[in-house]
């Protein structure tokens, strides 16, 4: 709550809508407290006294009623109707709105039928027949207006519903015995209520101009009680005569409908999750850096085509920074496939992103350490450089392949684009490769899979798509960020096979995130072993899969079931891996692991070498320097 | 030996493309014809691949989705979907996501007490009793019962999704992808935390997933669907080492295991059925190699092949 609080005031327009409106709301309430002239007491001789005068200081109306007491009295009434209304609607309008999106089928297709012609009716031509059909008065003008009002409450309430009836904790609660009455209200409403809210903070202004509307036509409050709208309606004759009769209360109905509508906005993006994490802080085009002063860049590797050096990425957030990437040295060369394997949250997404500087900043920052592309450093570099390498020579795979398709345009046209994005051929050229490439990763169909949109396809199938863009134009790495996670094997032995081949053929040099050692054995030559942003243990998969050094790579591989090992007891790791925001001295396994010592906890654990080709961070690996 | 489950010719189709008023566009064939029995204290993996009818199988056994055709007899009774507190004693589900099976709005503890409410009518000295006992049965400390469920990792969410489901007093647990959005180390734990309960309790599992390593680790006997039907039921131990049926066999050859070569076990332009316009015979034919006319013309029924094993095709591998 207070964290809504301090959203909302940071948005400085809503913070003024909200003290405009708290004063309005206090002095509509104040108002039989305060000494004020009766409204309704007609006293003709003084009528149209201009404001500021003795005993009326908005002067008196063509009665020679007081305006001020008017407006203050006219106020509440108005503020009253349309809270009532906005309740009454969004009361009636949610219950509708749930009852269809929770029941669904026939009941919804009908509510909803029914609701979409209410709409297909302007606002107000709808709420002057209702109000023909039950005869002027405030009364009648509220239930009018909230009329008017409940089929958009009904149909954004729906969709909320629609979604979280679908939700597992619904089913959940069906299978504890829950009544549907009891679903309604205990698992779906305080889900929707918030929604629920925010359209009525949304709307309120709208619904206090619509009954003033009604009461200008005279359909609405009747004399001599005064609303704004009424009030308005009666000074209607004496606009050019008497234009402060007019005025005064015009002025206040622009005040609430622009405070209620600036409060409204403000409420909506403060409690829009997005807002929270600060994704609508338009991201930079590349990660910021942060190196320290005097940082020199490490001699490059000459063979490999892309090398890690101690590459550091962190987040701030709040206080905490979080050591996501804490200093990883990595390096592919061409033809050749490196997996990196680690559990979640491990920093292997971090480290892949960081490469093409594609960490969202803010909050990321690479804070130390150079990522070499055939020799050059891209840390720092121009993002010119860095554009015209992605997605060129540099192309990223991801998990989640809804993140690289537009939902708007055909799988073909993106294609077409990304191939003549970095190539001039003509487009029938550009379809006919699209087409190709489409084969090449086996949608089946592909020619007229080409005009499918992005939903139209499933996920499999949009994941093929995904690296179909990868390999548009050729590039010479391609990073994969688990790919093939959300497969099924049969799906997963083809793709791997696919880019299996492209190495082979093509010289691709492949970074392959996974969490999977069977794909590791697989398709990979080396293996890098990450645990809480650091690489644990490094070599060719041979030696690793077959001896592993490092306690933690041994437990890992020992915990995963594998196919032909038969009916067993899994050889569990107890507790959870460490959050980076915190990380203890030295070994960050240490308090999982069974063989930990005070040593295990000291400075800093260096990635040290045994034997020729691994390396290693611990002070006991599991098989000495001879052995291995 | 007695039966937990037992499932006949049990049948799910979807209608696709509704209208207002009149039939549907077209019917979906989710789940063909079932017929199947789960002995108690067995646990019965069931695999195949996204999109096979896994899931809607499961959701029908335990009456969030009422079968187009068929019948489900739990410990001897027929299944009244009508009475979501009759059938929530004796079956109950453990959800994929452990986070959105869990309300958001609601303490763990008014997630917990819901079905000891709802289904046995607790007073709540009781269930508080009743609770500590699952809780601790599941490694779960007390203090986490008011707290939200954003506040738990995968792994523990599950456990409470587990201990939910316990709480109910149901034997019978219908396990849907338990532990495939878990880290493999968290993996391990909820597995074995699996493996202790049902020793504990005397309970039969049906345990879903795709991911073949994990069911030869945790089951009695293995189910293969393909495209909504039964194509393989087998002892756990052979069904991957000795498949008969071709499509169990492209499975086994297609998961990546160490210590083999990678090879894709399938031509690049075989076509996956269409569930709109399903083929005429065999669901497989068009990605068997072992396909003849017989089998693009009828619907092979699944049979006993020996050894323990059935399998529905009409060429079956030697195993
Ligand atoms: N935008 C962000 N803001 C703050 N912290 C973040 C952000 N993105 C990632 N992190 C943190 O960085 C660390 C590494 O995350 P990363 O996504 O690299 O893990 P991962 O190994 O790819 O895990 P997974 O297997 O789940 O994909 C985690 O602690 C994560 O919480
Ligand atoms: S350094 Fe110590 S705690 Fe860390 S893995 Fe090695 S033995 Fe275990
Ligand atoms: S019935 Fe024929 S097509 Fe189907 S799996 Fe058996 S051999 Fe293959
Ligand atoms: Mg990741």
């Amino acid at each position: 709550m207070s964290a809504f609080l301090k959203l909302l005031a940071r948005n400085q327009l809503a913070l003024a809508g909200l003290i405009v409106m708290g004063i309005v709301v206090v002095l509509a309430l104040l108002t039989p407290l305060l000494p004020l002239a009766d409204p309704d007491v007609t006293n003709t001789p003084a009528r149209f006294t201009p404001p500021f005068s003795e005993g009326a200081w908005l002067g008196t109306d063509h009665l020679g009623r007081d305006l001020l007491s008017r407006l203050m009295w006219g106020t509440r009434l108005s503020l009253a109707v349309g809270f009532a209304a906005a309740t009454i609607a969004a009361t009636l309008g949610a219950a509708i709105g749930i009852i269809s999106g929770f029941y669904g089928g026939r009941v919804d297709n009908i509510i909803m039928r029914f609701v979409d012609v209410l709409m297909a009716f302007p606002y107000i031509l709808l709420a002057l027949a209702i109000v023909a059909a039950l005869g002027p008065g405030l009364m009648n003008a509220l239930i009018a207006v909230a009329a008017v009002n409940i089929p958009f409450f009904a149909r954004n309430i729906r969709g909320i519903t629609v979604g979280i009836a679908h939700k597992e904790f619904v089913d959940a609660a069906r299978l504890a015995g829950l009544s549907d009455a009891k679903i309604i209200l205990t698992e779906i409403l305080p889900n929707v209520l918030p929604v629920i809210v925010i359209a009525m903070s949304t709307t309120v202004g709208w619904m206090i101009l619509e009954t003033a509307g009604l009461s200008f036509l005279g359909l609405g409050s009747q004399p001599p009680q005064a609303d704004l709208g009424s009030m308005l309606g009666e000074a209607r004759n004496a606009l050019i005569t008497n234009p402060h009769t007019s005025i005064v209360p015009g002025v206040m109905i622009l005040i609430i409908v622009m405070a209620i509508n600036l409060l409204g906005d403000g409420v909506r993006d403060a409690l829009d999750p997005r807002l929270k994490s600060g994704a609508l802080n338009r991201p930079l085009p590349a990660t910021l850096v942060a190196r320290p002063a005097g940082y020199t860049a490490p001699a490059p590797d000459g063979e490999a085509v892309l090398q890690l050096a101690g590459l550091e990425t962190q987040f701030h957030v709040g206080r905490r920074t979080y050591r996501a990437v804490g200093g990883v040295d990595l390096q592919i060369s061409p033809g050749e496939c490196v997996g990196l394997i680690g559990e979640s949250g491990s920093g292997k997404s971090v480290t892949a992103l960081s490469i093409m500087g594609l960490v969202a900043s803010p909050p990321g920052k690479i804070t130390g350490g150079s990522v070499f592309y055939k020799g050059q450093d891209l840390v720092g570099a121009p993002y010119e450089r860095l554009r015209s390498l992605r997605g060129r020579r540099v192309a990223y795979i991801f998990q989640d392949p809804l993140a690289t398709l537009h939902p708007l345009y055909t799988v073909g046209d993106q294609l077409i684009e990304a191939v003549r994005c970095h190539r001039n051929v003509p487009k029938s050229e550009a379809r006919a490769h699209a087409i190709e490439l489409l084969r090449a990763v086996r949608i089946p169909n592909a020619a007229d899979r080409v005009d499918s949109y992005p939903h139209e396809l499933s996920g499999g199938m949009r994941q093929r798509v995904g690296i179909a863009m990868a390999l548009a134009n050729d590039p010479e790495v391609i990073i994969a960020d688990e790919p093939t996670t959300a497969l099924d094997v049969t799906v997963q032995a083809q793709i791997l096979t696919l880019l299996d081949d492209l190495r082979r053929d093509r010289g691709l040099a492949i970074l392959f995130i996974t969490h999977d050692f069977g794909v590791v054995a697989q398709l990979c030559d080396r293996v890098a072993v990450m645990y809480a942003g650091r690489i644990v243990e490094d070599g060719t998969v041979d030696d690793i899969l077959a001896a592993p050094a490092h306690p933690y790579t041994k437990r890992l591989m020992a915990c995963v079931p594998e196919l032909g090992g038969g009916r067993r007891r899994l050889e569990a790791i107890p507790g959870l891996p460490p959050v980076v925001d915190n990380l203890p001295d030295g070994c960050a396994f240490a308090d999982r692991c069974d063989k930990a010592r005070d040593a295990c906890r000291q400075g800093t654990i260096p990635l040290d070498p045994l034997g020729a080709t691994r390396r290693v961070r611990c002070i006991d690996p599991e098989l000495q320097e001879a052995s291995a | 030996m007695s039966l937990a489950l037992k499932l006949t010719g049990l049948t799910k189709d979807f209608p696709v493309g509704k209208r207002l008023l009149g039939p549907p566009r077209a019917v979906v064939h989710a789940v063909q014809p079932v017929t199947l029995d789960v002995e108690t204290g067995e646990t019965l993996g069931i695999v195949g691949e996204s999109g096979c009818g896994k899931s809607t199988l499961a959701r029908m056994l335990v009456g969030l989705l009422p079968p187009t055709e068929g019948a489900i007899e739990i410990e001897g009774e027929a299944l009244n979907a009508a009475n979501p507190a009759e059938f929530g004693k004796k079956i109950q589900y453990v959800f994929q996501d452990p986070l959105s099976s869990l309300n958001p709005r609601k303490t763990i503890r008014q997630i917990m007490d819901a079905p000891l409410k709802n289904l046995h009518g607790m007073a709540a000295p009781a269930r508080r009793k009743r609770i500590a006992q699952i809780f601790a049965a599941v490694n779960l400390r007390e203090e986490f019962l008011d707290r939200y469920p954003h506040e738990f990792s995968g792994g523990q969410a599950q456990r409470i999704g587990i201990a939910r489901a316990l709480a109910a007093e149901a034997r019978i647990l219908i396990l849907d992808e338990p532990v495939s959005a878990l880290d493999v180390s968290v993996q391990a734990q909820v597995l074995n935390l699996l493996a202790d309960l049902k020793t504990e309790f005397g309970l039969t599992y049906l345990f879903i997933t795709h991911d073949l390593a994990v069911v030869e680790a945790v089951s009695d006997r293995i189910a293969v669907l393909y495209f909504g039907a039964l194509v393989e039921l087998g002892p756990a131990e052979r069904i991957f080492n000795a498949p008969r049926h071709p499509y169990t066999k492209l499975l086994a050859d297609s998961a990546p295991v160490v210590g083999r070569d990678l090879s894709a076990p399938e031509g690049k332009e075989t076509e996956l059925p269409d569930p709109l316009n399903p083929p005429p015979g065999c669901s497989f034919a068009a990605r068997c190699p072992r396909a003849t006319e017989r089998c693009r013309a009828e619907v092979p029924v699944l049979e006993d092949k020996g050894s323990g094993v059935a399998a529905a095709c009409f060429h079956p591998l030697e195993g």
